[in-house]
């Protein structure tokens, strides 16, 4: 099972990064003579109503897709990570603070906190990463506490300090790289499912515009031709089961 | 026991408190004249009264009469249609009570058909523990539309338009089911794991119990709580997941309810949703809580 959740991903990003590689049709314009035709070697994917190819559509759309994983992911990261560090360090009122605010995170599901952030902020590509990041903030936070409580007890800490070591230091050089592995398995989970929340805002309207070819979007223009058209929901569909199953996976490995 | 009691139940009406406040802050905290601006909007078509009916609510405004209007389920007006959120929460409820609850009904014991049989069959185990994983990663608006491809339209056998009550409500609740069924197969399976190996086993076994009898009696009870906190944790899951599910299939509930908010900016009612769905949160593992001692004896 290893090598398979590897490749997958390796290959997910590299659709990303050199899209002309994989596909010589283009993503946004199509053949209208084409329109929907099932999968074939010509069109791996079959085409869409106004026949654009669907494989260039799905690795085109990967760009999108994965770049807000990444914003998404660096954002509940970036913030969970220092308010877990602060919270652990600190102890006392600010570390009840902090936990009692993240207890409020997590009280509201995901999705409902990810719309409220998009009415603030409005639809689009970049809010709705945002939005997907905030909803990951509280997870993020709670686990580098909990790591930075058990590593802040060890023997080696004490011995940093005793030795003369300032807080700041002590952080970065001993509690900070202890507490990190964990925290990176988090960050692996954590990308699988904001593909699925992304992909989840993008069928619902709050992601990219279209044309853009975003996975979730993708989908969406599908149903209305399921009747007709089985491709267009389902192929779109494996790549971000496939994507998000291989991120749980490694995550796992990392563990 | 008491005092566990009434401290959790304090630290859950502060956990409310915080969370309405937050809302309010992100969602309200608009000036009073924006919000009768919108109602003004002559296509809503409100009476004269109406209006001057929310412009009473709104003078009033600010956040303390915010909440002392939702501790007394009074949620102000939708920005949509200039009716109570209330009214539009209650249209809506029966619907979505509807689809949760037999969700949930079926998840609770998929899971457990699918924890148990992992234990029972060496030979099927990994094949059995990779399903909760995938059932995971498929998002649920792509498996409502997956089922309605399958069963309706491939196999003709559920109606897409029209048919019974039971009918309209089968794939609806297979599709929320499912991301909701996971979390509590893979807790369970691995709290049957963790109690299977416990030294209690080997001597129930020696004393002649069959693999069933000690599954079902002994290891069951002991993996019982992890799964019953998970459980609680999944309600998350049944609010955006009838969001998604009742978007996919037309349903009018609290989920379109929230989906039509957002993209009408209908800031109160989505408030309103929010705070709700906070609210049955905190409850819910309030109770799961209260219920934990009572399972194991040990805890009380």
């Amino acid at each position: 099972m290893r090598a398979p959740a590897w490749l997958t991903l390796a290959l997910a990003v590299l659709w990303a990064l050199v899209p002309g590689l994989f596909t010589g049709h283009d993503p946004l314009s199509g053949v209208p003579a084409d329109k929907l035709l099932p999968p074939s070697a010509e069109h791996w994917f079959g085409t869409d109503a106004v026949g654009r190819d669907l494989f260039a559509r799905v690795v085109h759309g990967a760009a999108q897709s994965l770049s807000g994983a990444a914003v998404a992911v660096a954002v509940g990261l970036v913030l969970g990570t220092l308010l877990g560090l602060a919270a652990g360090t600190a102890g006392g009122l600010l570390d009840g603070l902090v936990m009692r605010l993240m207890d409020v995170l997590l009280a509201v599901p995901g999705l409902l906190l990810a719309l409220t952030v998009i009415v603030l902020l409005g639809p689009g590509t970049v809010n709705a990463a945002v939005a997907v990041g905030v909803g990951s903030v509280a997870a993020f936070a709670r686990l580098t506490r909990a790591e930075v409580v058990r590593v802040r007890g060890s023997d080696y800490v004490e011995a940093a300090y005793g030795s003369g070591g300032t807080v700041t230091a002590v952080l970065r050089r001993h509690v900070l790289p202890n507490s990190l592995g964990p925290v990176i398995a988090l960050a692996a989970l954590q990308t699988g499912v904001a593909v699925l929340a992304l992909s989840t805002l993008g069928f619902l309207g709050y992601g990219a515009e279209p044309p853009t070819p975003e996975w979730g979007l993708l989908i969406a223009e599908g149903r209305d031709y399921l009747a007709t058209s089985w491709w267009l929901t389902t192929l779109p569909g494996v790549v971000v089961v496939a994507v998000v199953l291989a991120a749980g996976r490694l995550s796992k490995e990392l563990r | 026991m008491t005092a566990h009691l009434l401290r959790r139940t304090g630290q859950a009406l502060l956990v409310l408190w915080a969370a309405f406040t937050a809302a309010y802050l992100l969602l309200q905290a608009m000036p009073g004249d924006a919000v009768l601006i919108k109602f003004q909007n002559p296509e809503l078509g409100l009476s004269p009264e109406r209006i001057a009916e929310i412009r009473s609510y709104y003078d009033g405004g600010g956040y303390l009469h915010t909440l002392l209007g939702f501790l007394q389920g009074d949620f102000g007006y939708s920005v949509e249609t200039g009716t109570p959120v209330l009214d539009r929460l209650a249209e809506g409820l029966p619907a979505t009570a509807e689809l949760a609850g037999a969700a949930f009904a079926l998840a609770v014991p998929l899971a457990v058909l699918i924890a148990f049989a992992s234990c029972h069959s060496t030979r099927l185990r990994g094949l059995l523990l990779a399903v909760p994983s995938l059932m995971v990663s498929v998002p649920v608006f792509l498996l409502g539309i997956l089922l309605v491809q399958l069963f309706s339209f491939r196999l003709g056998l559920v109606p897409v338009i029209g048919g019974s009550r039971a009918q309209q409500l089968v794939l609806p609740v297979l599709t929320l089911a499912v991301p909701v069924s996971a979390p509590i197969a893979q807790v369970l399976a691995r709290a049957l794991d963790h109690a299977l190996a416990q030294p209690y086993v080997p001597v129930v076994a020696a004393k002649g119990a069959s693999r069933s009898r000690i599954l079902w009696r002994h290891a069951a009870r002991n993996a019982l709580p992890p799964a019953l906190t998970v459980a609680g944790l999944t309600f998350g899951e049944l609010v955006a997941g009838s969001v998604v599910t009742e978007t996919v299939f037309g349903r009018n509930g609290v989920g379109r309810l929230t989906e039509q908010a957002v993209d009408s900016q209908d800031t109160p009612v989505l408030l309103a949703v929010v705070v709700l769905a906070a609210a049955v949160f905190v409850l819910v593992n309030l109770l799961v809580d209260v219920l934990f001692p009572i399972l194991d004896p040990r805890l009380a």
